[in-house]
């Protein structure tokens, strides 16, 4: 062997041990991690834990309040951020001339959204949800503190906006994907632009969108800044029933668990099984979503 | 001359991508139940001109078109058509087999979905049937109709896109390049098929192979750098070109 190919060798062989050891580095860091939360929270998971609400100054008790207000919230977004993400990525990708000012200007917005920090998301929701859509509503109707408060509504809005930007993304990232030829062959049997979309574009790109879903309710979970100051609540005695209700949330209530508690031994690991719940839910709602993906695309694939 | 053999007609027809011009002043007849071939070198405008004839070019940014395009005397340029009905009329097939991602009955039964009146479910199987026979691709998948169309090699994909395009009733099919993706024996398939077809429909293809041409064609319009330079009988053009250019590319000296 000449020196110049033993000298690729060698260089090989380091540029594969430094990628091998970043890999183990971040798998050492996710074990890490996990074990603390795992170590630390699977003492407190019980079936009580799970379906009761915190007792005694939330110093026992369960965490079921926060895990059902948790669902409520992020249902209610995905209700209003799916169907605007989408409507808003299919009218960029599929209609918009990309040279169009009100695309470009578009196209800016969603990006400088997704750049925004979720705290400004929170006080955003504070001042324009809240104090201005709110209070409008209530001084219109003639009341005060129905809309003009903190609730699951305007959390939610909070957590959508937040959020747009990704399903818009991750939805033209879909849409891009679906063969040109395909739009032409549906065209050319004279379906419609709004039937080429429906019956051949949206259906291939379901999968691509479910991804998104799944990142923006992860995300949606994991954030506490959007929702602090517009709808969580430190603890409530009841379950919320409307939108109008405030709510107790998991990141939240782990955030409450961790810092704002008086008696910290007894909170604490009340705090990691929550945080062991929450990451068991993410996870489980992240499996979940690829069966789903791999299920529509082997069905595409099968033609139903 | 409407009637009879002379359906469809190319008048004066210009053809610009922004200020480039593809397809510069484009006369021709184009006999009604006839195969009538387009060649010429590559990018001197075949299949743009195969667009103009169902106003697929309309996908593409920046394109303007000058003159007609008739169809039983009416031109599809004018403004109250409406391209939808157009594309029933005047069916197309790709050069690469694009069927959908969906069953081979539903790609075959796509268009007249998108129909104004969808027929029973009884009738929509008579029509894939019949569809698929015309195609001649019946027999080869009459058992797995609900499968994937994807699941074809690419010559059964591009009979499935033949028959996807028969199934709405067109009078015009326009086939640009069928073949080209398609090994010796699924183009020779493809090109019975074409035989067959002109019994019932008006066929337009491009092709830049010249023995397909003179095999399949009854008429050939030969066309460099978008201009048509030479139209007539395939047979003619073949044995006795008109022109020194048509002479130089039949016989091989360039494209
Ligand atoms: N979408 C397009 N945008 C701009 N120019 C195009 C486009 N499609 C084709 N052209 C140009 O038009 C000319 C004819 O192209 P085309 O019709 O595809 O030729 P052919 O099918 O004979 O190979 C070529 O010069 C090509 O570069
Ligand atoms: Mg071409």
């Amino acid at each position: 062997m000449n020196s110049k190919g033993h000298l690729r060798k060698i260089k090989d062989r380091i540029k594969i041990g430094l990628t091998g050891s970043a890999v183990l580095l971040i798998l050492a860091i996710l074990a890490v991690i996990l074990g603390t939360v795992i170590i630390g929270g699977y003492k407190s998971i019980s079936w009580e834990f799970l379906t009761q609400p915190p007792k005694e100054g939330m110093t026992k008790g369960g965490i079921f309040p926060a895990i059902f207000g948790m669902v409520f919230s992020l249902l209610m977004m995905l209700i209003a951020v799916v169907p605007v993400g989408v409507a808003t990525a299919v009218y960029l990708h599929e209609y918009a001339r990309p040279d169009f000012i009100l695309t470009k200007l578009i196209r800016g917005a969603v990006n400088n959204l997704a750049g925004v920090p979720s705290i400004v998301f929170g006080l955003f929701g504070l001042g324009f949800f809240i104090q201005f859509i709110g209070g409008s509503l209530d001084r219109s109707l003639g009341q005060s503190g129905l809309f003009g408060q903190p609730c699951i509504l305007w959390a939610s809005l909070t957590l959508a906006l937040m959020n747009l930007p990704m399903i818009i993304v991750a939805t033209e990232e879909a849409l891009r994907a679906v063969p040109q030829a395909e739009r032409a062959g549906a065209l050319a049997l004279g379906a419609t632009k709004w039937q080429t979309i429906q019956n051949v574009v949206l259906p291939q790109a379901i999968p691509g969108i479910l991804t998104g879903v799944v990142l923006v309710v992860s995300r949606g979970a994991g954030e506490v800044a959007p929702i602090m100051f517009t709808g969580a609540a430190y603890y409530l005695p009841y379950l919320p029933k409307l939108p109008t209700d405030q709510f107790m949330t998991l990141g939240y209530h782990i955030f409450v668990m961790t810092t704002q508690s008086p008696d910290i031994d007894a909170t604490m690991p009340i705090a990691m099984g929550a945080t062991l719940v929450l990451l068991a839910l993410t996870f489980s709602l992240n499996i979940i979503a690829i069966i789903i993906r791999s299920r529509t695309r082997s069905q595409l694939r099968k033609g139903r | 001359m409407q009637t009879g053999i002379n359906r469809l007609e190319i008048k004066d027809f210009n053809l610009y991508y922004h200020r480039t011009k593809a397809l510069e002043d484009i006369s021709m007849m184009i006999p009604e139940k006839k195969v009538t071939a387009i060649i010429g070198p590559s990018g001197c405008g075949k299949s743009t001109l195969l667009r103009s004839i169902n106003r697929m070019n309309e996908m593409i940014d920046g394109v303007t078109v000058e003159g007609q395009v008739l169809l039983d005397g009416e031109d599809i340029y004018q403004q109250d058509i409406d391209v939808v009905e157009l594309r029933r009329k005047v069916g197309m097939v790709f050069q690469r087999p694009n069927p959908f991602p969906k069953s081979i009955f539903e790609n075959v039964a796509f268009g007249v979905r998108m129909g104004d009146n969808v027929p029973a479910k009884q009738k929509l199987e008579e029509v894939v049937e019949r569809s698929l026979k015309e195609a001649a691709i019946w027999d080869e998948v009459k058992d797995r109709l609900h499968r994937s169309a994807m699941e074809l090699s690419g010559g059964q994909q591009q009979r499935i896109c033949i028959a996807r395009a028969l199934a709405v009733e067109p009078e015009v099919i326009l086939m640009d390049e069928p073949a080209s993706a398609l090994d010796p024996i699924a183009t020779a398939k493809i090109e019975e098929l074409i035989f067959r077809l002109k019994e019932k429909y008006t066929i337009v293809i491009v092709t830049h192979n010249m023995q397909q041409a003179a095999r399949v064609s009854d008429f050939t319009a030969f066309l460099m750098l978008g201009k048509l330079v030479e139209f007539g009988p395939t047979e003619k053009m073949m044995t006795n070109p008109g022109s020194k250019l048509t002479e130089d590319y039949i016989t091989g000296r360039f494209g």
